[in-house]
């Protein structure tokens, strides 16, 4: 397999990797090459090199070593029973990309995935000698996130995060049921325990780096960017509500960094069993805002279920306005003395939006005038805030309030 | 009025020295005229005075942000940012002012200009040159908006320090070569070779990694506007892989589902399957696998993994405490984590060895409340402990403890099945059905959970005094 052409190889290699969304390139630690005399620098926000035309940005070289699979995820391009045309990498031709790339300035580094060949701990061994190769032959100080198998054993993910910013598991299904019908081979508690390897490969390198006698002496950091994982979403039949539920007990369990919701979508040969169908984008969305009041704004899951019927988030309005529709009694709130925590749930509002009314108030009376130069959208603001110069009266409480918002029907199913 | 002729415009030091001699002579904004070396000087301009030396204190923030604005290709910035700083000598709170106008515009324009820093970092297109000396050689043409090189190419050091390059721009360029970094005119794109070779990799990659199934034209835009496609050597695939886009999703849509691919049962390797419940135990081994499988209550959904025993198989005490925590949970052994520590202090003290004890929990699975980054213990149900007794009786089966240590009233629950105080049947020794002794006891994270210290110490020496008990039944 290997006599394929590279070209040919990179093609299949790479569309058989863009269903991973993650192409996240901060969060890491500072590095740069000015030590280390080689190529590569990481640290502060990420950078995205390009976007294809599906708005997604490009930040890493994403491919797999190899989508020949054991396994078969029947929501998976890769699955053994796909006829997916197949191809494998060996190490130095994706370290020969790798760097191929970095330095012409196309990408921030590499994200390396694969199908399991022969055994996971194989599989792993093969990704984490990718890896060590980029870091001690070519002192690469790029940006590495690589899959961790799940199952593989714990030594080896312990070496992958000595090269790695950042290691994901996926999860692949919100629920054990889900997870059992489209993947039969995949185990929730393997890939749990995995996380959990990751998340003490963590918490021990934190512990040697309080613990250690000499300051100067830097003990080995641990995967610095955290771990990651991925939801798909739309191919069984979980509610918002048990996604967001399987999220929140990743984030406390495994301290992860993100939680990737991935709409899914239709696949070439695909198995019968999955929807033909244009993928849920604005559920993905909705999930992501959600996501976002979990970790940012202060919110709990049933707050966020409040706005929500059936289990499942309003499709036409984003979460926080559809709480804060059902919880009027709040509202409106005074902008010149609301504590942070009350600003950040007015809907519009967001996080840097609300540190710069925070900060300026301090300063003076805050008008309506003001807010436009703070924040983007004082439209949204107007039935939730009072200032000075602006009483909502009636239209807190007004009927035709989430009207206002809501975009209108027909719109809505050209959205989907 | 006084005039200013900045010759290297974005120049920040130029810019600065003549504020500085400005502010020094006590020259008001409204009577400054500033204008760039090329513009025909004023006929009716003083020389500005000079910059004196004298120390002008201005907010670090303020002195960033000037750095940066000065690159603005906006020929009104520099008379701007003297009236800003005029003002904020002024006015210590001026930049905490977000909605004043010369704030507001200050802000804008120091985002304008990160923007086309970042713009730059990311899409800088190097092509090869050649190598020298076996160090590789790159070349890249750019066009930011504004003069931004000085404030790029460090970046690019920090980032290509082991190869030599050079970035032009049409009013500067910027050379990394023998470790040194230089700074010279403009050029054209002419000088830049006009293809590399793995520009192919990169635009099949490009191809490859685009989803058609999801396309999002205005998001891209958003990021990677147009103005910029003309350097990018990807750019000019976008169109054509937008005309696919509909047809190839159509043909995954239309293609009927094919056969298995006939090589699956190849690659596929067996797996081991799982004990089932009610398979024959033998070993602790055995029920290690099997708790690993265990869905007898819902605690597993969420737990990481079940935590079963450890110890000698021929242990003579067996140490019972309530449930896995967050430690244990993510180890897969039983007390590791704080209450654990406790735990083995007090072993120490009262001169247990660990090692020919077998530690295990009531219940196997970790029940907890997410919130934020922690998990929040949660105490087992009665209706869980008992689910969980058939381990609990399995562990005192293979391993046959003579005596038995409930650490807390949920392991009490679980040796004996009911409802119990642990005070009321702390101090003695009772006896289980079969001839097994039994000590009750509290459980270690009791101590870690009480605020007062003295009270603490007394709990702790009873805990202690109970484990010292054991020895002496044990010995």
């Amino acid at each position: 397999m290997s006599g394929k052409p590279i070209l040919e190889k990179l093609s299949i290699l790479a569309d058989a990797a863009k269903y991973d969304a993650s192409c996240a390139s901060s969060g890491t630690v500072k590095r740069d090459s000015t030590g280390t005399k080689g190529i590569g620098s990481t640290g502060g926000m990420g950078i995205c090199h390009s976007y294809a035309p599906d708005g997604r940005c490009i930040s890493l070289l994403k491919i797999l070593l190899t989508n020949f699979c054991i396994y078969d995820c029947r929501f998976c391009i890769n699955r053994a029973s796909s006829n997916v045309p197949r191809a494998r990498f060996n190490p130095q031709e994706v370290v020969r990309l790798t760097l191929d790339f970095y330095k012409r300035n196309y990408i921030e580094g590499l994200f390396l995935s694969s199908g399991i060949i022969r055994s996971e701990d194989y599989t792993m061994e093969q990704l984490v000698e990718v890896a060590r190769i980029l870091r001690e032959e070519h002192r690469f100080g790029g940006y590495i996130h690589l899959k961790t198998i799940a199952g593989a054993a714990p030594e080896l993910i312990a070496r992958a995060g000595l090269y790695a910013d950042r290691l994901s598991t996926n999860v692949e299904l919100p629920t054990e049921a889900g997870l059992q019908s489209f993947a039969p081979e995949k185990k929730p508690e393997t890939i749990r325990k995995t996380m959990a390897s990751v998340r003490v490969g963590a918490d021990d390198a934190i512990e040697a780096a309080k613990g250690r006698l000499l300051k100067k002496a830097k003990p080995p950091r641990f995967a610095p960017a955290g771990q990651s994982t991925q939801m798909i979403i739309g191919a069984d039949a979980s509610r918002d509500d048990d996604i967001l539920a399987t999220a929140t007990n990743l984030y406390s369990g495994y301290h992860l960094r993100r939680v990737y919701y991935s709409a899914y979508s239709p696949i070439p040969d695909a198995s019968s069993d999955l929807p033909p169908v244009r993928p849920p984008l604005m559920r993905e969305h909705r999930l992501y805002q959600a996501d976002w009041l979990l970790r940012f704004y202060g919110f709990q899951r049933a707050e966020i279920m409040e706005g929500a019927s059936g289990g499942m988030l309003d499709l036409s309005i984003d979460p926080k306005l559809a709480w804060a529709l059902m919880r009027r009694d709040i509202f409106p709130v005074d902008i010149n003395r609301a504590p942070r925590e009350l600003l950040l749930r007015v809907p519009g509002l967001g996080t840097r939006a609300v540190d710069r009314i925070v900060a300026v108030r301090r300063t003076g009376k805050l008008r309506i005038g003001d807010l436009a130069k703070l924040t983007a959208s004082v439209k949204k603001l107007l039935p939730f805030i009072h200032t000075p110069d602006w009483r909502p009266g009636p239209l807190t409480d007004s009927a035709s309030l989430r009207a206002r918002f809501a975009p209108p029907a027909e719109q809505l199913s050209l959205a989907l | 009025m006084r005039e200013v002729v900045l010759a290297r415009p974005g120049d920040f030091a130029e810019w600065r020295d003549a504020a500085r001699g400005l502010l020094a002579g006590g020259v008001a904004p409204e009577d400054v005229s500033w204008r760039g070396a090329e513009e025909g000087a004023s006929l009716f301009g003083d020389d500005a005075p000079s910059a004196s030396g004298a120390a002008v204190s201005l907010p670090r923030e303020l002195l960033a942000m000037a750095d940066r604005v000065i690159c603005h290709s906006d020929a009104n910035v520099p008379a701007r940012l003297y009236r800003i700083v005029w003002r904020a000598l002024r006015d210590r709170q001026l930049l905490a002012r977000r909605s004043d106008p010369d704030i507001d515009w200050l802000s804008k324009t120091d985002k304008a200009i990160r923007r086309d820093i970042h713009k730059m970092h990311a899409f800088v297109r190097f092509r090869r040159l050649g190598e020298d000396a076996g160090r590789e050689r790159f070349a890249a043409w750019f066009e930011p908006d504004h003069r931004i090189l000085r404030l790029t190419a460090p970046f690019f050091r920090r980032r290509f320090y082991g190869m030599d390059w050079a970035i032009v721009t049409p009013n500067a360029r910027a050379i990394w070569h023998d470790e040194t970094l230089t700074y010279g005119a403009g050029g054209t794109k002419d000088e830049v070779p006009d293809s590399d070779v793995v520009e192919d990799q990169w635009r099949t990659y490009y191809g490859a990694i685009f989803n058609p199934a999801r396309v999002k034209i205005a998001a891209m835009r958003a990021e990677m506007p147009k103005k910029y496609w003309k350097n990018l050597p990807e750019a000019q695939d976008i169109a054509p892989m937008l005309a696919g886009a509909a047809a190839r999703v159509e043909r995954m849509r239309a293609t009927a589902v094919s056969l298995a691919n006939p090589q699956t049962d190849k690659w596929r390797t067996s797996m081991p399957e799982a004990l089932a419940l009610t398979d024959d135990i033998d070993t602790l081994d055995d029920l290690a696998r099997a708790v690993g499988g265990c869905t007898r209550c819902p605690l597993h959904c969420n737990a990481t993994q079940g935590v079963v025993g450890e110890g000698p198989a021929a242990a003579r005490v067996m140490l019972v405490g309530e449930q896995p925590g967050d430690r244990e949970d993510l180890e897969g052994r039983p007390f590791v984590g704080p209450a654990g520590q406790v735990l083995n202090e007090a072993l120490e003290e009262a001169e247990l060895d660990r090692q020919r004890l077998f530690l295990t929990n009531a219940v196997k699975h970790f029940k907890f409340e997410p919130r934020g980054k922690r998990r929040l213990h949660q105490n087992p149900t009665t209706g869980e402990i008992d689910i969980c007794r058939w381990w609990l009786d399995k562990e005192r089966a293979l391993v046959q403890p003579e005596l038995i240590v409930t650490l807390g009233a949920s392991a009490l629950r679980g040796v004996t099945g009911k409802s119990m105080s642990v005070t009321s049947m702390r101090g003695a020794v009772h006896e289980l059905a079969g001839g097994t002794r039994l000590v009750a006891t509290i459980h270690p994270s009791f101590l870690l959970r009480l605020p007062d210290r003295a009270r603490a110490a007394e709990e702790r020496a009873a805990f202690v005094a109970d484990l010292a008990h054991v020895r002496e039944l044990a010995a």
